[in-house]
């Protein structure tokens, strides 16, 4: 069992959580976390590396790094790892963000050391769910994910936390009900006549034998059991709550992987095993996901507190990932994937920065300051990048993810497909709209209040965290078809066949 | 050609500005600004090794039996979508990139030094720096790009770019709104050309603007050779959408992305505002090479556009009434920054009519032709304009004509440069404007005797109103100046201004139809002298002469002027109500009537379910509560109830 590689994804983290369990002061947490996550960062780099060497070697299966470990042999559940691309661009993105996230709580009081415990507790159930293709036991690492979320929001939150917390518990956990349905839906129809049952995903696509009918009832549940945490309209709302009373490092890590098992869950579940139904019910969800990006850019447009305007934003950019992924095209799918690492970077950057100026201003309302460009010019800068990166300027990670989605949407030629297309489209105005309200309002023009004037810059712990992200925002941004291939490799063909395309 | 030159060209603006951006913060002013002039020089002096080997080495690749041939010199790919349908990074030289990389680098360099003087002690120093080199690396790649993606790359940098350095004095509001707006406009308007691209791409399957234009086959590194205008056309397959043909479609909506950028009507509202930059920024940008950018799209697409005539005619009425109004307007500004701004808006449309009204069967595209003509000479006149209006400036501390007047007396190179500029613009001969607004009345009268005549009205219109400009800062009535009396600028910032009042005064006599034609083969100009130049030249006198009785000594000609307009001045003067038009769209219906509603329907109607559902339960457990009472009294008396509830049921279905 530990000869594969994967399984370190979570013998790492709960070593760290026995590091931390142990630890006694600020300084030894920080030590642990920061290692830890550095060693899971190195280890999915060195996955990268070795998983590009292994396909440019010829290995052509599906899934590589597999490995199966019966769990409960009654109804063959299994620990089945096995990664592809887009399994290792989510491994690696959730590695940045934990590091990265442990740098902007550097600080965090009170009850640093259980703060950790629960925040790697989460990042468990985010590394297992990535790595696992066994139905069952990704359904439960995704239940140790969000679990956590509801102490480390009710008890580190800030604002209205114990009704926040709360509310994203239930959305999430009513959502968890229905991919539960859908699963064990799946799990009874997944295979023919005579075979042992199994949750083993890659085996229910081969064998491609859930009826039809049966599709058309379970696609729903499971789309919708994803999509809520992947914020579609209309199972949003717990999205801006959440993420203004979260902590800062909840909500980067939140934002940035956990709205991610959403997109991934979506195609890796839900298209990936009913292929038939989801060619003929993506109508429905492409209406929704279609009205997600433009109704989150509209209603950004005037919030007033910048952790609403971010988790908005954040509506909007996840209803893209939603929407392309339902394009069921390789182009669409593969915009889809870069638009979930694009907007986990630049939306953990956000959060990690709204964190820090909250840290110093102690508020978020943006009619309550201004020209923070004068006062804090790093961290003002960094949030113009991450604001060009999500307004989609080309050379930063926002624009090729949505050019990849627009490109390949269009490559669809049902006019539902098209109409939608171009009103999705629409979002790249009404996102600099919002932006550059913000970054006008915020740190631009005459310093609002002069109280502030007396504030500090970015510490070097800060300045680590956020520039870490920048750098990553901007390699995909340069260099997007490393990140195209290593995505679109792994689009198996034999689903584009299944749907005749 | 080897790659390395090029390469050069767009790395070292791009290295100028990490470098400045990343180290400017430790770097003393003079070395920022030099290290930014020497880069910025370096990358002229390449661009013209570069312009001088494509139009002059008569390599083969460059030129073929005296026909002029797009050559990529590399294309790097970039991002591949599917097939055939690929981003790539390249290098394009053919006579327009040609042309626009001497303009760009030139203006450039002239206003990278300009600045020296100008912006000397200016905090930010090295950050402006630093943004007119990123400015200068987008523009370039823009110019030089390979394929329509790569254009609209670059297209989206330089709006960055502008943003940033129109919003350069960020502390103050009006800066940071008008940089707002002008990003937030030419976005819409790349909106259009966003779709655009999705529609000519999804149906020609590629990006190329070889495969578009299907010129080139130089050195074979097109993709699919086989794609020319026509077959364009035939892969739509005559698809139509409300009346009108789908590649019409696609080439309106590309051209709505060049209507944001040169702003043509109704998009034209950024730029005007847009002067809240230094003044060398809107020599640099809003007259010389963004500005120019929705020009130089339409004339790379060129070939495709002589496939859709309606597409054509849309260009050619939009520049035409945009012409006559920003002429309009401008006659009345008093800020002179607007004055400029409005006349730049006026002259692009001239551009643009120009390249309207070309059609090869007509006048062997003469247009076309004379399109690049005055956009060459206009960046030159312009830019000196906007550079002698920075001297003015800087030497009153005001943007208002009315702070300033005789001046001539205390600016003498500025006045005689601003001079040049004036009768450039005006189409006084010898000067450059005069022959390419000439090419321009030619090909307008050979297309239609009315756009001919409407553009030689706003001709006359552009040579007033410049006049008047003139007149009221160097004549009119001398404001007082106090002790420190107005003076010439130092000699960076001198040195342009002669250097390009002398490129005004020669480059007409240039013979640029023999470098840049629309299908590479030279072009004989020939002056209509009895036809075209000798009346516009009178119509040019003539609008000389009213500006000189109405501005050259201070009289109140031009109050009873306006009063005697019954409005149509103060309407001018207000630009025509279009700030309000789109204060009304933007604030109250998409901000009141949009947003607002849609935010309070998020919170209280779908928050408010979720919350409802929340409350549901809650009533419920609260009213189904008493249930569980722990009263063992009623637990009995409910047991009894169902015992004999279900007793009855059971012999009700066994007797029955």
């Amino acid at each position: 069992m530990f000869s594969n590689p994967l399984i370190y994804f979570v013998v790492i983290p709960v070593i760290m959580l026995l590091g931390i369990y142990l630890c006694r002061n600020m300084a030894q947490i920080r030590a642990v976390a920061v290692t830890g996550s550095l060693a899971l960062l190195a280890l999915s780099v060195w996955l990268l590396v070795d998983y590009l060497g292994l396909r440019a070697a010829g290995a052509d299966a599906p899934m590589l790094y597999r490995g199966d470990w019966t769990w409960f042999s009654a109804l063959n559940i299994q620990l089945s790892v096995g990664v592809d691309g887009i399994s290792i661009a989510m491994l690696l993105l959730s590695s940045i963000i934990l590091l990265t996230g442990s740098f902007a709580s550097w600080k965090i009081n009170p009850l640093p050391k259980e703060f950790f415990l629960w925040l790697i507790l989460l990042s468990i159930g985010v590394f297992g769910f990535f790595i696992s293709i066994d139905l069952f036991t990704m359904f439960m690492f995704y239940e140790v994910a969000l679990i956590p979320m509801y102490l480390l929001i009710g008890i580190w939150g800030t604002g209205r936390k114990e009704y926040s917390a709360m509310k994203l518990t239930l959305m999430l956990m009513g959502g968890s009900a229905f991919l539960m349905l859908s699963i064990i839906g799946i799990y009874y129809n997944g295979v023919p006549e005579g075979v042992e049952r199994t949750f083993n995903l890659l085996q229910i696509a081969q064998y491609d034998a859930i009826p039809h009918d049966w599709q058309c009832f379970l696609f729903p549940m499971a789309f919708v059991g994803f999509g809520v945490l992947g914020a579609m309209f209309p199972f949003h709302t717990w999205s801006p709550d959440g993420h203004a009373c979260a902590p800062t490092a909840v909500s980067m890590l939140h934002a940035g992987v956990l709205m991610k098992l959403g997109g991934y869950g979506c195609f890796r579940v839900a298209i990936y095993l009913m292929p038939y139904a989801a060619n003929e019910l993506a109508w429905i969800f492409l209406i929704l996901t279609g009205i997600s990006v433009v109704y989150g850019a509209f209603s950004a447009c005037v919030q007033t507190d910048l952790k609403y305007i971010n988790a908005y934003s954040s509506v909007s950019h996840c209803g893209l990932v939603l929407f392309a992924i339902l394009m069921l095209n390789t182009t669409a799918m593969t915009g889809a994937i870069m638009q979930m690492l694009s907007h986990g970077l630049m939306t953990a950057l956000f959060f990690a920065l709204i964190g820090m100026i909250y840290g110093r201003t102690h508020t978020r309302d943006i009619r309550e300051m201004g020209g923070l460009m004068k006062i804090m010019p790093f961290l003002a800068v960094c949030y113009m990048i991450a604001g060009f990166a999500s307004l989609g300027l080309p050379g930063l990670s926002g624009f090729v993810a949505e050019m990849t989605i627009f490109v390949g949407s269009f490559e669809n030629t049902n006019t539902l497909n098209r109409v939608f297309t171009i009103i999705a489209c629409c979002s790249i105005v009404i996102t600099a709209v919002y932006i550059l309200r913000v970054v006008g309002k915020l740190l631009l023009g005459p310093v609002y209040d002069k109280h502030h004037e007396e504030l500090t810059d970015a510490t070097w712990w800060e300045r680590t965290s956020t520039v870490t992200l920048i750098l990553c925002v901007a390699a995909i941004g340069c260099f997007p078809n490393f990140f195209a291939n290593l995505i679109r490799t792994t689009f198996s063909p034999e689903i584009f066949k299944v749907l005749g395309m | 050609m080897e790659p390395t030159i090029p390469i050069l060209i767009l790395c070292l603006p791009l290295l100028g500005f990490l470098v400045l951006g990343l180290l400017g913060p430790k770097m003393s002013h003079k070395a920022a600004g030099w290290y930014g002039i020497l880069s910025m020089g370096a990358t002229m002096v390449l661009a013209y090794i570069t312009a001088c080997t494509y139009f002059f080495s008569g390599a083969p690749e460059f030129i073929e039996g005296g026909v002029r041939l797009q050559h990529v010199v590399f294309n790097q790919d970039w991002l591949n979508f599917y097939k055939e349908l690929t981003i790539r990074i390249g290098f394009l030289l053919d006579p327009i990139s040609a042309l626009l990389l001497v303009v760009i680098t030139t203006i450039s360099f002239c206003v990278h030094l300009y600045s020296l003087g100008y912006m000397e002690g200016e905090k930010g120093f090295q950050r402006y720096y630093a943004f007119l080199q990123l400015f200068s690396f987008s523009m370039l790649g823009l110019v030089v790009a390979t394929n329509i993606f790569q254009m609209y790359i670059f297209w989206e940098l330089v709006g960055a770019s502008s943003y940033l350095l129109i919003g350069f004095y960020y502390q103050r509001p009006s800066a940071v709104s008008a940089s707002k707006k002008a990003f937030i406009v030419t976005r819409f308007a790349d909106l259009g050309f966003l779709i655009g691209i999705l529609i000519l791409s999804y149906f020609t399957g590629t990006f190329n603007f070889t495969d578009f234009t299907g010129t080139v086959l130089a050195n074979g590194s097109s993709v699919n050779d086989l794609v020319t205008p026509l077959n364009v056309v035939a892969s739509f397959g005559g698809a139509t959408f409300m009346g009108c043909s789908l590649l019409t479609w696609a080439l309106v909506l590309i051209f709505m992305g060049g209507m944001g950028k040169s702003a043509m009507l109704p998009l034209h509202i950024w730029l005007p505002d847009a002067m809240e930059g230094p003044t060398p920024v809107s020599a640099l940008i809003h007259a010389a090479t963004m500005v120019v950018a929705g020009v130089y799209l339409v004339a790379r697409l060129f070939p495709l556009y002589l496939m859709e005539e309606a597409a054509l005619t849309f260009i050619t009425v939009v520049g035409a009434i945009t012409a006559f109004y920003a002429a309009v307007v401008a006659c009345t500004q008093i800020d002179i920054k607007r004055v400029l701004a409005f006349s730049t808006i006026s002259q692009i449309a001239f551009m643009m009519v120009s390249l309207g009204v070309a059609r090869p069967e007509i006048h062997e595209g003469l247009g076309y032709m004379a399109s690049m003509f005055h956009l060459f000479t206009h960046a030159m006149f312009k830019a000196l304009l906007f550079l002698g209006a920075g001297a003015l400036i800087h030497a009153v501390h005001s943007n208002d004509y009315t702070a300033m007047g005789g001046l001539r007396k205390y600016m003498p190179v500025t006045h005689i440069t601003f001079l040049i500029g004036c009768l450039a613009i005006a189409g006084i001969p010898p000067f450059s404007g005069f022959f390419s607004k000439d090419e321009i009345l030619s090909a307008c009268y050979e297309n239609s005797f009315v756009w001919g005549a409407w553009m030689s009205m706003v001709a006359g219109l552009t040579a007033f109103y410049m006049f008047r400009l003139y007149y009221l800062i160097f004549w009119w009535d001398e404001p007082d100046y106090g002790h420190h009396k107005p003076h010439d600028a130092p000699w960076m910032m001198s040195l342009p201004l002669i250097f390009l009042a002398l490129v005004s005064c020669c480059c007409g006599f240039l013979h640029f139809g023999k470098f840049v034609t629309w299908n590479g083969e030279p072009y004989d100009i020939h002056i209509n002298w009895t036809g075209v130049a000798i009346p516009s030249i009178i119509i040019a006198v003539l609008a000389i002469a009213l500006a000189t009785v109405m501005y050259r000594k201070k009289n109140d000609l031009p109050a009873k002027f306006a009063k005697a307009s019954c409005g149509l001045w103060t309407a001018a003067h207000n630009r025509f109500y279009w700030d309000e038009i789109y204060l009304f769209i933007t604030h109250k219906i998409i901000f009141n009537g949009i947003c607002r509603p849609i935010a309070w329907f998020d919170r209280h109607i779908i928050d408010g379910t979720m919350d409802g559902l929340a409350w549901c339960a809650q009533r419920l457990s609260v009213t189904i509560r008493p249930l569980q009472s722990g009263n063992v009294h009623s637990y009995v008396y409910v047991y009894l109830f169902g015992a004999l509830l279900l007793g009855g049921v059971t012999a009700a279905v066994v007797l029955l």
